[in-house]
This record gives structure tokens, sequence and C-alpha cells, in this order.
């Protein structure tokens, strides 16, 4: 495997509350491979998006990246970048996108003259040029008549649509890494496969990393090489697709997949995970999932687990998989 | 009250909202949300009733309740014509139809308490002799919902999302209806919490016999949890039928597309075979002919031209031209 791309290591982000600083986010690592794509899961409220806008910098106050956090980008430590180096980042080796493409367009200029922007804040071309690469890049991402569809405001599209010129702005710069924050939650079925299937292409064709934020395990499947799951502002398990899918180890990641309605379980109880997440700073002590967790045993109310390695690329924080991982 | 078991039946409904321009308002168009929609829904069954946003489906389950007017077409609810009452004499009925909606933060009234929230239908028809009475059936109700009775006087925003749906649940069943229409009740929800409200109502559902219109674009969920299907497309159903049939040999080409689109997570099958084209065109000016034919990957020539048959079955009905050849009369 190349070097990562993007390694994060021990982020800690927290807010103020009434009894002094809450951490959000509590030592999450993670690392993406050139090309790669890793899908960041978890249920509202377990800190997954807010570990995204920390990579790119952007948590809003009063919230604070805690020491001793490190966020390393194509070997530059991004936690002591300078402002403006990071801002030229954003939006140029760093691609976002977000889960209500309404809001993330400004409705009373061109789509077209809004991708425009991007490039021509980023780099000195021509403004020939540059209104050629925009149609260039609504062609790449499937709009259809793109030299008529730059000069649609946004109210003009579809959802879809409205989408696809989103992933054309996060592309325009042909960025190393995609952050997508649910980039297909707000959208219809049929639409969500076509754009999934973009993602898909776009970093297979481009050599993009992406990170994809979602609580979709469906969406993990269509498009995700690596998964990292989250639960109360930690990753409990990693692995491959196919590890995390097929042979989940954590009780958390069981839970989840099971509760998702299948069509074998027609007729019988869905499985339920007791309970609800626990709101940040009401966390428990010991293992976070201790109070929800159907197998927890004493050391789950104290100790809080360890990562233990199952496979060379599966890990689970979890006491029972180092019991059972024990010789 | 008959012994039908038949317990709600939509007649040609039709639900159209005029598009109004200019200085005068002139009417110059209409959005045909629900285009003549034909339905019946069985006692004690869930009917899914599925679609993407935008096809009508929640129209349909405002129409039913009055919220919004129909413009034609008739609503039959256990034997009556709903649709030829004025306001007073449809209001008995209203309560015998309850509906649960996506968004338990909005659907509650944040200044009123939990009490008084699952109170207030038991008031509006005078359920229960006084104050006393119906605290005593709410704490029943939130156990019922797996809620502590102990928390009905506190207020909305200090409940989960979750335990907010319950206590939008508790409201429905307060007035004892024998309809509940859930408008993607479990769509806001995360999954661990949405297999706890999905559980809780099919105990509800076993233990009252009650019948569940439930619209949803989560075709997981209907798989999971419905009798039978209905497929919207833009104000028109195009396909019904019993669940299994529908998901494992679906007629219809928007339902194959649709069934398509829904992600695996077989770790084996990742991959998505996106098969409808395009958008879905605006309710406002669908397009002639086969309201599907441009995303449509199977189309004859005459399908720009000509409406689709309706094409009975013994299961159900599909409106394509492609299912008339299938064992079927042609209506």
């Amino acid at each position: 495997m190349s070097a990562p791309l993007l390694v994060v290591d021990q982020l800690a982000i927290s807010f103020p509350a009434e009894a002094g600083r809450v951490r959000v986010v509590d030592r999450v690592g993670l690392s993406i491979a050139p090309g790669e794509t890793l899908a960041l899961v978890g249920e509202s409220g377990c800190g997954k998006s807010i570990t995204a806008l920390a990579i790119m910098r952007l948590v809003p106050r009063p919230g604070r990246i805690e020491t001793p956090s490190r966020i390393s980008f194509d070997g530059r430590d991004l936690l002591s970048l300078p402002v403006t180096e990071m801002r030229s980042l954003r939006g140029g080796k760093i691609g976002m996108i977000f889960q209500e493409p309404m809001t993330s367009l400004n409705p009373v200029t061109t789509v077209g003259s809004q991708v425009l922007e991007a490039i021509v804040l980023h780099t000195k071309v021509s403004a020939g040029e540059a209104r050629r690469r925009v149609i260039e890049l609504f062609e790449m991402v499937g709009i259809p008549d793109p030299a008529m569809r730059v000069g649609a405001y946004p109210h003009q599209l579809s959802g879809g649509l409205k989408q696809r010129v989103m992933i054309a702005m996060a592309m325009a710069m042909r960025p190393r890494l995609l952050i997508c924050d649910e980039p297909t939650t707000a959208l219809d079925a049929t639409i969500r496969a076509q754009i999934l299937e973009l993602i898909r292409n776009l970093a297979a064709t481009t050599g993009t990393a992406v990170l994809i934020i979602t609580h979709d395990f469906g969406v993990v499947n269509a498009v995700a090489d690596r998964v990292a799951v989250m639960y109360a502002g930690q990753i409990v398990e990693e692995g491959t697709r196919e590890e995390l899918l097929g042979r989940p180890r954590h009780p958390y990641t069981q839970g989840l997949l099971r509760s998702i309605p299948r069509p074998e379980a027609r007729g019988r109880r869905l499985e339920e995970i007791k309970g609800a997440v626990p709101r940040p700073g009401q966390w428990p002590a010991g293992c976070r999932f201790h109070t929800r967790c159907p197998v927890a045993f004493t050391g789950c109310y104290t100790e809080e687990p360890v990562c233990t390695r199952v496979s060379p690329t599966q890990a689970a924080w979890c006491h029972l998989v180092a019991e059972e991982a024990r010789p | 009250m008959t012994g039908s078991s038949n317990l709600l039946e939509l007649r040609a409904l039709r639900t159209w909202f005029p598009i109004r321009t200019g200085v005068f308002q002139r009417t110059t168009g209409h959005v045909k949300a629900v285009d003549g929609v034909e339905l019946t829904v069985h006692r004690g069954e869930t009917l899914a009733l599925v679609g993407e946003s935008g096809c009508g489906k929640t129209t349909v389950g405002r129409t039913i309740l009055r919220l919004v007017d129909s413009s034609g077409g008739s609503i039959w609810f256990d034997g009556v014509n709903l649709s030829a009452l004025p306001v007073a004499a449809f209001h008995p009925y209203r309560r015998r139809m309850q509906i649960v909606m996506q968004d338990p933060g909005s659907a509650l009234d944040p200044r009123a308490t939990v009490r008084d929230s699952i109170a207030e239908g038991m008031e509006a028809f005078a359920i229960g002799a006084g104050h006393d009475e119906r605290t005593a059936r709410v704490a029943e109700l939130m156990r019922k919902v797996s809620l502590d009775p102990d928390t009905m006087w506190r207020y909305p925003h200090e409940f989960s999302g979750g335990q907010r749906q319950r206590i939008c649940i508790a409201r429905a069943l307060a007035v004892e209806p024998a309809l509940l229409i859930c408008d993607e009740a479990t769509s806001a929800l995360d999954v661990s919490i949405q297999a706890q409200i999905l559980n809780l109502l099919a105990d509800l559902q076993a233990e009252r016999n009650l019948t569940y219109l439930f619209i949803t674009h989560d075709l997981g969920v209907v798989r999971y949890f419905a009798t039978r299907v209905a497929v919207m497309y833009l104000g028109r159903i195009v396909e019904l039928g019993p669940t299994e049939r529908i998901f494992t040999a679906p007629r219809h080409p928007y339902t194959k597309a649709l069934l398509a689109s829904v992600p695996s997570l077989d770790p084996a099958r990742p991959a998505l075979k996106p098969s409808a084209l395009g958008d879905v065109p605006s309710p406002a000016n669908p397009p002639p002919g086969c309201h599907y034919h441009p995303r449509c990957a199977v189309r004859l020539a005459d399908c720009s031209r000509q409406d689709p048959p309706v094409v009975k079955f013994a299961d159900g009905m599909c409106r394509c031209v492609l299912a008339s050849g299938e064992v079927g009369a042609r209506v």
C-alpha cells in the first residue's frame, strides 16, 4: 500500500458546556491512501461530521481542537499551517460536498459562474480558458447540455443536478482528497444511485481519495474500500468493506447491521439496540457503548477498551473482542 | 359500520393545485399532485405507498385526512363516502384516521407538555371524563409506547428523536383510530431507533388490528414491513401488488428501476445498477402519454403519445403497455 495521503491521529474536539469543556470527539485516528475511499459511519451525534470539519480546520467556535491532535495531509501538518495556506488547500487540494446542495449554492448567481469563481480563485487562467474548464467539468459529472446549463440558476435545477454541480465545483481544482458529508441523503433513490456511481467513477479515474460520511450501510457498500464506525465520539471498529459488512466484530457494528430491515427478517421482530445514543457530556464511563451493549461484562463498566487487531486490516475497540483474541 | 374487508377506498381521486401567475393571479395551469388514484386499503393490512419526492404520495395522505381539499373523485371510509360529507359530519370520521409524520420535532407543540400533547385529541373528541381520567389514559398510552409516564409533564425538547416519535404515536392512538397514516414516520430516525419504532408499530397492529397506510421512500422498510405495495409516479399509481411479488417479479419499468437503485448490503454484491435515466420531471408539466416514458429504458414509440392502459391482474395492477402482453385483461 502506498503512503497515506491523510493521517488523523489522536483527534480530540471539545465544546464548552456547563461543567467545563466536553469532548465531542476523542482519540479518533484515520488514514486514507491516494485513490482510496474511506467511509466514516455512525448515527446522528456520534461526531462524524465534526471530524470532517476538523480535517478542513472548519470546527466552528467555540469548538476547539485539543492537543495532542495531529492531522497531516500529503506530509504537511494541517494544524500548524498558516491560515492563508489552509484557505488555498480548501477547495484546492481538498474538495468538499455537503448534504444539502440547495443551501450550498448561491441562489442569485448562475451555477456556471459559481464554479468559475472557484477556478479563478485558485489559478491564474484567462476567463475563456476557465469557462471552457467549467463546461468540461459539467460534462465530466454528467450534466446534460453543459454549455446551456452553465447559465442556469440553482432553482432551475433538480436536486440531483445541483449535487452534480457541487461535485463539479469540488473537483474543479483536481483535488487529491474529496470529503463528502452525507452526499446522497437528501436525494431520491434513483438519483442517489446515479450520484454514488459518479463518485465511485471519479475516484477510480482521477485517483482522488474520498472520505465519505454517512449513516447508511447501503451507501457504504456501494462506494467504500474501507470503513470506520463511530459511536459517541470515538471510533469503535475499522476494517475493509468486506470485513465490516461480512464479519463485524464490535457489538455496536453487529447491532447496527442487524437492526436494518432486510427481506429475510420479514415476519420476525427486528433486533433493536436498546436505549438511545447518549448525549455528549453524558457519556458513560468505561466503554461508552456498555449501557446499550447486549454482551457487556464487568470490565466494560469501568475500563476504556483498547484497540484489538483481528486481522491486518480490521480492528475493534472492545473488551470482549480483546478477550477472544487472547491466546 | 359495515363488515366489508375494505376500510378505505380511493376512487379516481384527484388533488390539483392551481398555478397562479401575473398581477391578477389568473390560474394558468395545475400541479396534478394526485391525478386519478384508485386504491383500496384492507382492514388490518399495511399498504405501502412508495415513490420519489414530488410523486404525490404525501398529498394522497393529506387529502384523505382533508388537510387539503380534493379536486375530484371520492374517498370511501368504512363504506361511507367522505367526500360527500360537510365538515361537521366529517368530524367524527377524523377521529378514526390519524397521522404520524416524519419530523417528530416539528409535529409537537414545543410549549405544550407531553401530557397535553397526547390528551389534546381526547379533548377535541370528548374522550374520557375530565382532566384526571385523561391524565390516567395518557400514562397508560405512554407505557404502551415504552415511555416513562413520570416524564409526562416535561416538554418535547427534553426527549430524543425516537422518544418524540413515540409521543406522536401515543397521541395518534389516544383517539383510538382504525387507520394510521404513517408519512415517512421512520425516515428521520437513526437505524437502531427505526428498528424500535417498526417493532412498536408491528406490536400495536397485532394488538389493535390497526390498518396502516405507510407512505415512504425507503424500500428496505417496505419489503420488511408492508403487506402490499402501491408504486406512485407523478400523481398516478403505476403498479400495485403483494410485497414479495413486487420485489421479486416487478412488472412496471419504473418499479424495476426503483428496486435496482436500492443499495445492497451484501459485501459480495456492492455494485448499484442505476437504470432510470435522468431526473423526475416536474408534476406541473408531466410528459404526455406515459409520464415515465422519457426515463424508461424499454419505451415504445407510442408511449409518448398514448396514455398507458391499466392492466389488472389477480394480485394487483400495472399501468404499462408492456404489461398488457402478459396474462390479464386489458381494461
